[in-house]
């Protein structure tokens, strides 16, 4: 398939990366490549096969409904790069 | 005697004798690294001090007889993708270049328990994303068998560190080949557990239906001293499972015992020694008693693109999480929250990772979903289907680790498909969720160690570790060691 | 208007009632000091892992029941990823292609009559933090207590045709989710949410219009005002030649008007996959029989019980079981009284009128069933007048328990021995011979003004009826 600067922006969006007219050239090529190397998937029959998502039937794991103790707030926000009353800090949101 | 030269057993055993104190085995370790360190660079982050307060902790419960596990008061190390609490945890990223966790990692709490002494975090392919430690944001780590050359990867650092005797063994983590192909690279012995063998609680996700944890060691008896030592069910991870630990591997005879030779894994592409190393390592298994048997793999071909779309989405999922907002990398002037995650996660990222995130995200979105995601799931089925069928022939596979030995670094620079398809042989075995073992098996003309991999049945791992150790009792590759510019050592 | 239909489908989420999140043990209990009901887990650090909550299946299961739904014996988790500060993962764990419950339906009344709202899905998922705006940085705070708590989506089918009808199922869903006791529903709290989808085609065409969807619905009334809002935008919008555009608008209740949100929050590839670190959820028979087993009486049936059992009118019925804790309260006094009737007509008339005058919702009445009775059975026995035991009943309403207690301190007993009511009688009889002549005489009248002079002649709170006697008594004598 052909990769388009289109695509190359809106996968970055959704990515939330971005990238400069260099980046932007040299992620579509990239991209082109390896898109084009896992294109040879389309090569092999799946017909009625199923997906599999998980390797081993474990199903049915659970935890019963107790609280258990939460962290110190102090410990969840250690590494918070900026914090304020307890309270992660981002730029404003819109509202 | 020098210590370092023993494995990391026999040096457990000396500890509970008394003949060697830990701290006494961590000093060595410690000037071992100091000697090494300015070149092979195994190690993100060295801590001393915590590691001899920790020796002497350690020495204090041998002496009381609270701690007798056989690997108590071993020295050791943990790759830099294990939550570490107190102990900056990277992933080899700037992004986490500061990240300091309150929590540890399951498998790291376990080895706590048996008194391991951990000296520091290994160095990585960022997130774990790359098969030759050139990725990560602190610079590469070295081969130890050739400073020119990479060490493998992503466990790069861990199997360097093992292999120039910096520490007696190391956890990896493993997601394609992560631990395996490096083990080949450096002529170490490193396993990847069956999925859900070992808890991936505390491990930062690369892709969360392939990673599992494993050692990197010596000799495949300390491996499995190690395994036994992390595996088990775990309430804080769902997809972790009670299996049977494995014992002491028996050094005995292999009787009976059918080698499956998939004879996809040794056609084109395939370095001639590497491939000469291996059959002959089939033929001294044939020499102990086992049966040799041709078996087939036909869908092997799609394994590595079916694998980098999966790991790919996952990981363009799980890695959404480093945004800046709660830890980690945040730039400085930026123009709003949009402007904020674009920049940390720009910044914060190595070119390897924003690729892979790229195709990830690509793989799972609106529109291609089905042609790829779903594809490669669809051929992950076959894929296990392939891998059921070689196990009615055979009890394990035997098979190249990697189709090359360790390349010079910058080899794959500018062609990042080159090195996808070194994890050829090992990225399958991660589809699949089955067990591989990659020992020493030889070295190719240049010096450099070639590896064999073993591919068992779902929870296997006993017949791997046995059929690697009695190889190894019947062979020295694993008791060869680089010379690390040292000059011939006692 | 008139030429056009309006077509409603609303995507309603509850939070669950239970103890712990859906993923891990940290208390869901509402509000909090930020980020003290949070670990490593309901906060996304790297390394951690989601280990479902039990009862978080069994409450969807129960809900999926009680609306008539197919529960999904083989039901997984996938992963809804965006980026939000509310989201720390930057992923939500939901369900898209096996839902845990599916093909269901409910029955609603309006003025119209009853008609059937199909329910298409019901999944389980995780709720977000909270944004905060701090005005003196201009920056946004996040809290992350209510990040993990569990919800069930429950999304209907495009089936409603009026506000009407969207209101009268949200209230039929909510209600009927507060019997089976897996959310309280509290709008005020957001732990029952919803959003509009709406769409409007001429009246007889069978094709559906574009349809928009409105999010920020926070009370019954904001609903229906929206519904009736966006109607009219879009039929304008036709009506001018236009085209309604498929987009997410935000309702603002005090403009009475919807904005269509920016075009990046619109952007919706949410690039679903199957959650890797959570294995399906398998429902045997058995587990799904004892869920039915333990499911409570709904509303409808509970109506239908106290008809026939407590006798009260269809009216009576439906009152009191609108409202679950309402019905309990019921239950509970009837049990300790034993005159059902006479519970009805205080829980009617001044149990209502208080809630209505003080604005208390029905799921914060602080009077007990204990309270309730006693005090019935008080009225009953005679022992208080009806006058008095209001001033009881206005104590209990406040949460007071020790009625007899109450009726003693404040001395609203009325009194028993007959000597004092004939005393009271004989003292007015002998003052007002007139009146008592005229009623002999055929007055009817005079018997009011009598028993209004007895009452104020008694010494002590007199029982009405036992006045009325005596001094009936004492005429006839």
């Amino acid at each position: 398939m052909e990769i388009t600067d289109g695509l190359i922006a809106y996968v970055a969006e959704l990515a939330h990366l971005k990238l400069d007219d260099a980046q932007r050239a040299k992620a579509r090529d990239d991209l082109a490549r390896m898109i084009g190397y896992v294109d040879q998937l389309a090569e092999i029959d799946t017909e009625g096969v199923e997906p599999m998502s998980h390797v081993f039937p474990v199903k049915n794991v659970f935890r019963e409904d107790e609280v258990r103790e939460s962290m110190d707030r102090e410990a969840i926000l250690k590494n918070a790069p900026e914090k304020k009353d307890g309270c992660f800090v981002v730029p404003r949101t819109v509202e | 005697m020098n210590l370092l030269d023993l494995s990391a057993l026999e040096l457990g055993a000396k500890i509970q004798s008394r003949q060697i104190r830990v701290e006494e085995a961590v000093r060595a370790c410690l000037s071992r690294m100091e000697a090494l360190e300015g070149v092979l660079h195994a190690f993100v982050t060295v801590t001393p001090e915590a590691a001899l307060e920790r020796a002497r902790d350690v020495q204090r419960r041998i002496d009381s007889g609270e701690l007798t596990h056989p690997l108590a008061g071993v020295p050791m190390a943990v790759k830099d993708v294990f939550s570490t609490k107190g102990v900056r945890t990277t992933c080899a990223s700037k992004m986490l270049s500061e990240y300091v966790p309150v929590f540890d990692a399951t498998a790291v709490k376990k080895l706590e328990a048996i008194g391991a002494v951990c000296l520091g975090k290994t160095n990585m392919d960022e997130f774990a994303m790359g098969s030759s430690t050139e990725s990560s944001f602190f610079g590469a780590t070295r081969n130890p068998w050739d400073p020119a050359r990479v060490p493998g990867g992503s466990s790069g650092g861990s199997a360097a560190a093992v292999a120039a005797r910096e520490v007696f063994y190391a956890l990896g983590s493993d997601t394609g080949g992560s631990i395996r192909q490096p083990a080949s690279f450096c002529g170490v012995t490193g396993i990847k557990p069956t999925y859900g063998a070992v808890s991936r609680f505390g491990l930062l996700a690369y892709a969360s239906s392939l990673d599992q944890i494993g050692p990197i060691a010596l000799d495949a008896a300390d491996a499995a001293a190690v395994t036994a030592a992390i595996m088990g069910r775990d309430a804080l991870d769902s997809t972790s499972v009670d299996a049977p630990a494995p014992g002491v591997p028996r050094g005995d005879a292999l009787d009976g015992l059918r080698v499956g030779i998939p004879e996809d894994y040794f056609g084109e592409g395939l370095q001639q020694e590497v491939r000469a190393r291996v059959m002959e390592a089939a033929h001294v298994l044939e020499g102990l008693g086992a049966r040799l048997v041709p078996v087939r793999m036909p869908v092997l071909a799609y394994a590595v693109p079916a694998y980098y779309v999966l790991a790919c989405a996952e990981a363009s999922s799980n890695l959404s999480r480093y945004d800046g907002v709660k830890l980690g990398f945040r730039p400085k002037n930026t123009q709003g929250l949009h402007d904020l995650y674009v920049a940390a996660r720009s910044e914060g990222f190595g070119a390897e990772v924003r690729r892979r995130i790229m195709l990830g995200a690509f793989a799972l979105s609106s529109g291609y979903y089905d042609a790829y995601y779903k594809k490669a799931l669809q051929v992950r089925t076959l894929i296990k289907r392939g891998f059921d069928a070689c196990f009615e022939q055979a009890d394990v596979l035997l098979t190249p680790a990697a189709p090359t030995t360790a390349y010079p670094l910058g080899f794959h620079a500018e062609d990042p498909i080159r090195m996808y398809l070194g994890d050829i042989y090992t990225v399958s075995v991660n589809m699949a969720g089955l067990p591989g073992l990659v020992m020493p098996c030889g070295f190719d003309a240049e010096g450099l160690p070639v590896g064999a991999q073993l591919i068992g049945r779902a929870f296997g791992e006993q017949a791997l570790l046995n059929c690697a150790h009695a190889y190894q009792q019947h062979t020295s590759w694993h008791r060869q060691r680089p010379l690390c510019g040292q000059g011939k050592e006692a | 208007m008139a030429a056009y239909e309006m077509v409603i489908g609303l995507e309603v989420h509850v939070e669950l009632s239970t103890r712990t999140k859906i993923f891990c043990g940290c208390t869901t209990r509402f509000g909090g000091v930020p980020n003290t009901h949070t670990c490593p887990i309901c906060t996304g650090m790297p390394g951690t892992l989601p280990v479902l909550n039990r009862r978080v299946v069994e409450f969807a299961m129960a809900a999926g029941l009680a609306t008539n739904c197919a529960i999904t014996r083989v039901s997984k988790f996938d992963r809804k990823n965006y980026f939000y500060p509310d989201l720390p993962k930057a992923y939500q764990v939901s369900q898209l292609y096996l839902p845990i419950c599916r093909n269901g339906h409910v029955h609603i009344r309006t003025a119209a009559g009853e008609k059937e709202i199909g329910i298409h899905e019901i999944h389980m998922e995780e709720d977000a933090g909270k944004l905060l705006h701090d005005p003196w940085l201009d920056k946004t705070l996040v809290d992350y207590n209510r990040c993990g708590v569990p919800l069930l989506e429950i999304v209907s089918e495009p089936d409603m045709r009026s506000a009407e009808e969207a209101i009268a199922y949200l209230t039929t869903l909510r209600q009927t989710l507060q019997y089976i006791g897996v959310s309280d529903c509290r709008m005020q709290e957001g732990s029952l949410r919803a959003d509009v989808n709406l769409s409007v085609r001429p009246a007889g065409q069978k094709e559906l219009g574009t349809r928009t969807e409105m999010k920020n619905l926070n009370s019954f009334k904001a609903i229906a005002r929206a519904i009736e809002g966006e109607f009219r935008r879009q039929v304008e919008c036709i009506q001018d030649g236009g085209r309604v555009l498929q987009q997410t608008r935000r309702w603002d209740d005090n403009k009475g008007t919807s904005f269509a949100m920016r075009s990046k929050e619109n952007a919706q590839d949410y690039r679903y996959f199957p959650e890797p670190d959570l294995p399906p959820v398998e429902i045997s028979e058995a587990w799904l029989a004892q869920v039915r087993d333990r499911q409570p009486e709904l509303a409808q049936a509970k109506a239908q019980r106290y008809q026939q059992t407590f006798a009260l009118s269809e009216y009576e019925a439906n009152q009191i079981t609108a409202e679950k804790p309402v019905a309990d309260l019921f239950e509970r006094a009837v049990a300790v009284c034993g005159h059902p009737r006479e519970t009805a007509g205080w829980i009617m008339g001044e149990m209502m009128a208080m809630m209505k005058e003080r604005q208390v919702m029905p799921e914060a009445l602080e009077i007990t069933g204990e309270a309730l009775g006693t005090l019935v059975a008080m009225v009953a026995e005679g022992r208080v007048s009806r006058q008095s035991a209001r001033e009881a009943f206005a104590y209990a309403f406040q949460g007071g328990e020790d009625i007899e207690g109450y009726v003693r301190a404040h001395g609203l007993e009325t009194v028993q021995e007959d000597g004092v009511y004939r005393k009271a009688v004989e003292e007015v009889l002998s003052r007002c011979r007139n009146d008592a002549d005229a009623y002999r005489a055929g007055n009817e009248k005079a018997l009011g003004f009598l028993i209004g002079q007895a009452m104020k002649a008694f010494q002590g709170k007199p029982d009405p009826k036992r006045i009325r006697e005596a001094l009936m008594r004492a005429l006839k004598a």
